[in-house]
């Protein structure tokens, strides 16, 4: 699970001609949550999926992650069906909800994945030391979740998420119910995790900032039926030299502008400030 | 909680508690109420004196069956719920059988199971503890193993983990709060039933039996002496069940996360 083990010039994540069509209970119309979808996401890249309530953005991350099942079209990670990369565990994911055990301490919570693949008890306790540093909770091993405040539960979620060294992170909205002040340092923190573990990443969510300050491209995404409108380009430059600076960056504001257009290019669009509330 | 604010929290109920009994025992006296209409309270701690040795005796006969009952019935309980777990047919044949003996009142049960064994067993009385404790174990704990945090629930399916891994893992550790839950509410019943279960005859060995004995010879304040014997006994196992109930889901905070 080291990033030389992929063969050049695959992608991480390569969806194609991807529809998603949720049968509705009760006889009512069925919703086409996805349709005509088509992605490639490199190594090493940090894509940001954005758009309003019903765009099928958590969708697709979901289909990444082998949560769903697409209706038509073929969704492959690392070159293997999404099924087959689940079963291998070469992504990690955050939610939400950072989704911690209540009955575990922090350590045991970061340590579940690894149990779950019968990793030796030693080895397990050392890698969770290795990732108690990386997020800064070194002191919080052997607290409970329910001690922690929510930025510091999420920080949690996110080393369990790269426990077993994943070439792809998964995150649906997991910065969504932080406070913003939280949310930019974890933004900075997510950055630095990500240029140190080389691995890539797909981020959810609503914040047209966050989106931008975080990822190489920004996919954005519309409603009835959900589909990729635009990809904008960011280039912010190297991950590891973005700081509080960048955000008052002129290429910065640029993006931001281009990722605003490119949302409201779609009247029925609800988002303009990238504070939108939403559930999933 | 320091020990100030406890002794406050303790002492309005207290206080409550006491001024109710000195309204009785004037209201007793002033009214010359009869003694078989209602004995005062310092008649019935005389005779919680005089009958002491007697009384502790059978408390410990009646707490003996309300804990073989409960235990019993806990267990039991706790396997139905697991196997039902597993096995959805048995979960469907169970929950109806389990609401229809949770309906059934146990002055209906307990005559009939003291004819069917000797007068001289206790195990009618744990029979019938047994199942009333059942139910709220069972219905608790089948609500705790189905309960699954959605989140909790996509992640394991990201891990790729065994739906025995799952149940470890998840279900089980969570469902702990819940079956404590059930075994606080069938402590109490317990007590209840193991009393209530020696009116109807058999060995005379529990408070229940001490009750209706000294009622039938209208000694009415010692009849009370043991209902408070009874009281206290029910409150015990309640703050026994209590007390693990706390050790058992220390840790986890008020809420889940």
């Amino acid at each position: 699970m080291t990033p030389g083990e992929q063969r050049p010039g695959e992608p991480a994540v390569a969806l194609r001609g991807v529809e998603k069509v949720f049968d509705a209970a009760g006889g009512s119309e069925s919703v086409t949550a996805l349709t005509d979808v088509d992605l490639d996401i490199a190594p090493g890249e940090f894509v940001s999926l954005i758009g309003p309530s019903g765009c099928g953005k958590s969708t697709l991350l979901r289909l990444v992650a082998d949560l769903e099942t697409p209706t038509t079209g073929t969704v492959q990670v690392f070159g293997k069906s999404a099924r087959q990369a689940r079963l291998d565990q070469d992504y990690g994911i955050a939610f939400q909800s950072a989704g911690l055990l209540p009955w575990r301490t922090v350590r045991a919570n970061i340590e579940l994945p690894l149990e779950l693949r019968r990793v030796a008890k030693a080895r397990r306790w050392q890698r969770a030391d290795e990732l108690l540093t990386m997020v800064g909770l070194s002191d919080f091993a052997a607290s409970r979740p329910h001690q922690l405040s929510g930025g510091m539960q999420q920080r949690v979620a996110i080393a369990r998420a790269l426990a077993e060294q994943p070439r792809l992170l998964l995150m649906d909205e997991p910065f969504g119910a932080l406070d913003e002040m939280t949310r930019e340092r974890m933004q900075g923190e997510l950055l630095g995790l990500s240029q140190r573990t080389g691995c890539a990443v797909v981020f959810v969510t609503h914040s047209i900032p966050e989106a931008v300050y975080l990822s190489d491209r920004v996919v954005v995404m519309s409603p009835r039926p959900g589909r990729i409108t635009e990809i904008v380009p960011v280039g912010l430059g190297e991950r590891g030299r973005r700081d509080e600076d960048t955000r008052e960056d002129a290429a910065f504001f640029a993006a931001v502008t281009a990722v605003r257009e490119a949302l409201r290019g779609h009247p029925d669009h609800a988002i303009r400030t990238g504070r939108g509330v939403e559930k999933r | 909680m320091s020990p100030l604010t406890a002794l406050r929290r303790m002492a309005a109920p207290v206080v409550f508690g006491t001024l109710l009994l000195i309204a009785w025992q004037l209201f007793v006296d002033l009214r010359q109420i009869p003694r078989y209409l209602l004995p005062s309270p310092s008649a019935i701690g005389e005779q919680l004196g005089a009958n002491g040795s007697d009384i502790i005796g059978t408390a410990w006969a009646s707490g003996r069956n309300a804990v073989i009952g409960l235990l019993v019935g806990i267990v039991a309980a706790l396997l139905a719920a697991v196997v039902g777990m597993w096995i959805p047919l048995v979960q469907r044949l169970l929950t109806p059988l389990a609401s229809a003996v949770a309906a059934m009142p146990i002055v209906a049960l307990a005559p009939v199971l003291s004819i069917m064994f000797s007068a001289t067993s206790d195990l009618p009385r744990r029979i019938i503890v047994a199942i009333v404790a059942f139910f709220p174990v069972f219905v608790t704990t089948v609500r705790g193993l189905t309960r699954i945090d959605p989140v909790h629930a996509e992640l394991m399916h990201s891990y790729a983990a065994t739906s025995w891994a799952t149940t470890r893992v998840v279900r089980l550790p969570g469902a702990v709060p819940y079956v404590f839950n059930g075994i606080r509410v069938a402590a109490s019943l317990a007590v209840i039933s193991a009393v209530v279960a020696e009116y109807f005859g058999g060995l005379q060995s529990g408070v229940g039996s001490r009750i209706t004995s000294a009622a039938s010879n209208t000694a009415y304040a010692r009849a009370w002496a043991y209902v408070v014997a009874a009281i206290a006994l029910g409150l015990l196992f309640y703050l026994a069940a209590l007390g693990v109930e706390r050790l058992a889901t220390r840790g986890r905070g008020a809420e889940h996360t």
